[in-house]
């Protein structure tokens, strides 16, 4: 056992002993359901701040999104500025106060509970908490798989048995022990804990950019070198083609073995899922393809790095990329995909999501989310603005080191970017830090997870609506079972689901929250005159347009297709339509409509009694 | 500016930096603000009767 790993497991063992004191401690200090459910409404602000942060960042938002930059180059910065502008100031600041006193008032205890009470509607908090029960183990899923796949890696375990049981085996333990902290502590072990991991996460973080820009010269010539990568990447291939020409008495230009490289890797996703002989097969049965391969790869063999990230390039640039420091091109796939489903799906998601919506009604009073938002803005800033800035300038360190791309270096899976440029340009000490940021990362976003799940099956589906109301001192063991439940449900996804969805699963939950949830939600909280036909109409609009579009419109190649394929026996159930507009994100289309929906039902149908509305908005402001 | 090539990204940049030090003069401005929250009407009424209750004896 190496030095490494040897910290490693001592700083895991002393971390995770830690996180089974706070959910003990945390279940001595539960007594009643609002201790369960809001954490007493008691929290402490920095707490509740980095429970937010914590609970928002997953490994998803680190390594996934993080590796997505190397790709997609700091354009993705945007998002970092919708994290933080609409996901903690206007979060806090517009939509928490107002959640805080409303969900006191009604006393609210869930998301589905608050909007339910709110509109008086048992359907809408069914309705609501079965999205959340169907749709968040799918999210719930990827993080959880994203997770079992670091522990696999970082504790060795696919030395000792195959990677599909290691995989199985990592995902299992790793659940039990978020599980029992969950289970005992209800929100108060979910918070605290929470606080702890974000707490690790910021220093993480910050050492990484530190050592980052330090690594690459500084903030603007670290900048400046991503800028120039393309040309210089460009300059290095066209060596590579002239050397080869010069071997072989050949005349090959770039463009024409960039073309070629296009269509070589073209042909390998082709030959990828199918077997040794089948490969051999096809080859034999098509000698022009075959050739192809082979020209490609004698060309390639003058500097295999260089051309392999040309190729990479290429394939970037034919939709639209243009470059790490600039956006895609306008209305290109790229830029659909980019803006519509990264930036505003998951952006303006937040606002609606259950897990993080509850965390506005655990504190006492307007001051603590007044104390709550310099932390919250600084730690998203420490979070995505730090993994898209490194994911991005990780392609100028492979570059400087070894003549290759990150995504070339890391074997063309994104996931791989971030931790093996940790590993390749940090020091030692710091892989143990980092492993234990991403590991604290993912357990703070899935036991809010699985809190949420759990008190949408236990308290709203089956406790209020299907019991129809409270029984004394029965919530927090109907929650605990439902908790149970939903763990066993996203277990079993993350089994099935295929590996590289962590982006794709996140900002379909996103996206899907804020078209069925958010116009209900914006409107309760500010107007009287949205009416209950008004928020379960928009509710519905969101959330079959959402499904429509995922289902039936978008393409077959995109994320969101490959990570819904699956559940569907159709063998191309998307290619019903054509043209760009395919690639925009379900948001994009369903929130709008359900915003008509909202407002036009509620101008033509009775007003909410003036009682309710008075109860509902007793000291908002 | 940042040594960022497109004008967008480099915006992105700046916006990142100054969202989080809007948070940092918000929290700053506000952080005593809030805090005295009116009780609810129940409360309230309870308080009064309260008072009521512990009024000393006038014949």
């Amino acid at each position: 056992m190496s030095e490494q790993d040897a910290t490693l497991i001592i700083i895991t063992v002393i971390y995770l002993l830690a996180c089974a004191w706070i959910g003990f401690y945390a279940y001595t200090k539960t007594k009643t359901t609002a201790d369960y459910l809001v954490a007493g409404r008691r929290a402490h602000p920095v707490v509740m701040a980095l429970s937010y942060g914590a609970t928002f960042i997953s490994t998803s938002a680190i390594v996934g999104f993080g590796g997505a930059a190397a790709n997609f180059g700091m354009g993705l910065l945007w998002l970092t500025f919708f994290n933080i502008f609409v996901g903690i100031f206007v979060a806090f600041v517009f939509f928490g106060k107002r959640t805080r006193r409303m969900g006191h008032n009604l006393d609210a205890h869930t998301f589905p509970e608050f909007l339910g009470r709110r509109y008086q509607s048992k359907f809408i908090q069914f309705f609501s908490a079965l999205v959340i029960f169907l749709f968040m183990p799918v999210y719930a899923s990827a993080v959880l798989r994203g997770a079992g796949t670091f522990i696999v890696k970082t504790f060795h375990m696919d030395q000792a048995m195959t990677l599909a049981t290691a995989l199985q085996m990592a995902m299992l333990i790793y659940t039990v022990l978020v599980a029992l902290y969950v289970i005992a502590g209800g929100l108060k072990g979910v918070m605290w804990t929470d606080a702890l991991q974000g707490g690790i996460m910021l220093a993480g973080m910050v050492i990484l950019i530190l050592y980052s820009y330090g690594r690459l010269g500084g903030v603007v010539a670290g900048h400046e070198a991503l800028s120039r990568l393309p040309a210089d990447l460009e300059a290095n291939a066209a060596q590579a083609v002239e050397n080869y020409n010069q071997k072989t008495g050949e005349q090959l230009t770039l463009a024409s073995v960039t073309d070629m490289g296009l269509a070589a890797a073209a042909l390998r996703d082709k030959l990828k899922p199918m077997s040794e002989e089948a490969r051999k097969k096809y080859l034999a049965e098509n000698p022009k393809e075959d050739q192809l391969l082979q020209k490609f790869g004698a060309i390639a063999a003058t500097d295999p790095k260089g051309v392999a990230s040309m190729a990479v390039v290429a394939r970037l640039q034919r939709g639209g990329w243009r470059g790490w420091t600039d956006m895609p091109a306008f209305n290109t796939p790229f830029w659909c995909f980019m803006v519509t489903t990264v930036i505003l799906g998951v952006g303006i998601g937040v606002l609606a999501q259950p897990q993080l919506v509850v965390r506005f009604m655990t504190v006492k009073s307007n001051r603590e989310l007044n104390r709550a938002v310099p932390t919250g803005g600084i730690f998203i800033l420490m979070m995505t603005g730090v993994a898209f800035v490194v994911g991005a300038l990780s392609n100028v360190y492979f570059f400087q080191h070894g003549g290759e791309i990150a995504m070339v270096r890391a074997g063309g899976d994104s996931d791989l970017v971030i931790p093996t440029f940790i590993t390749s340009a940090l020091p030692s000490w710091f892989v143990a830090l980092f492993a234990l940021t991403l590991l604290s990362a993912a357990m703070s976003t899935q036991s809010s997870q699985f809190h949420t799940i759990g008190t949408a099956l236990g308290r709203d589906i089956y406790e209020q609506t299907i019991l129809g109301g409270e029984r004394r001192g029965t919530t927090v063991l109907i929650t605990r079972f439902g908790i149970v439940l939903g763990i066993a449900v996203t277990l079993g996804l993350a089994v099935k689901l295929p590996g590289s969805i962590i982006p794709a699963a996140t900002a379909l939950f996103f996206g899907l929250c804020a078209s069925s949830f958010l116009p209900m939600y914006f409107g309760g909280l500010y107007f009287r005159w949205i009416t209950k036909a008004g928020a379960i109409a928009g509710m519905c609009v969101g959330f079959f347009v959402s499904m429509f579009w995922l289902f039936c419109v978008q393409m077959v190649n995109a994320r969101f297709a490959a990570l819904l394929l699956p559940f569907l026996n159709h063998p191309n159930p998307s290619l019903i339509l054509q043209g760009t507009w395919r690639f925009l994100d379900a948001l994009v289309i369903a929130f709008p409509l359900a915003v008509v929906a909202t407002v036009v039902v509620s101008l033509i149908t009775r007003k909410m009694p003036e009682d309710h509305l008075h109860k509902c908005f007793h000291g908002v402001r | 500016m940042f040594g960022i090539e497109g004008t967008s990204v480099a915006l992105a940049y700046g916006l990142c930096l100054a969202s989080a030090a809007l948070c940092l003069i918000y929290g700053a401005v506000n952080f005593n603000r809030g805090g005295d929250e009116a009780p609810k009407r129940e409360e309230v009424a309870w308080r009064q009767s309260e008072k009521e209750v512990e009024k000393p004896f006038e014949p």
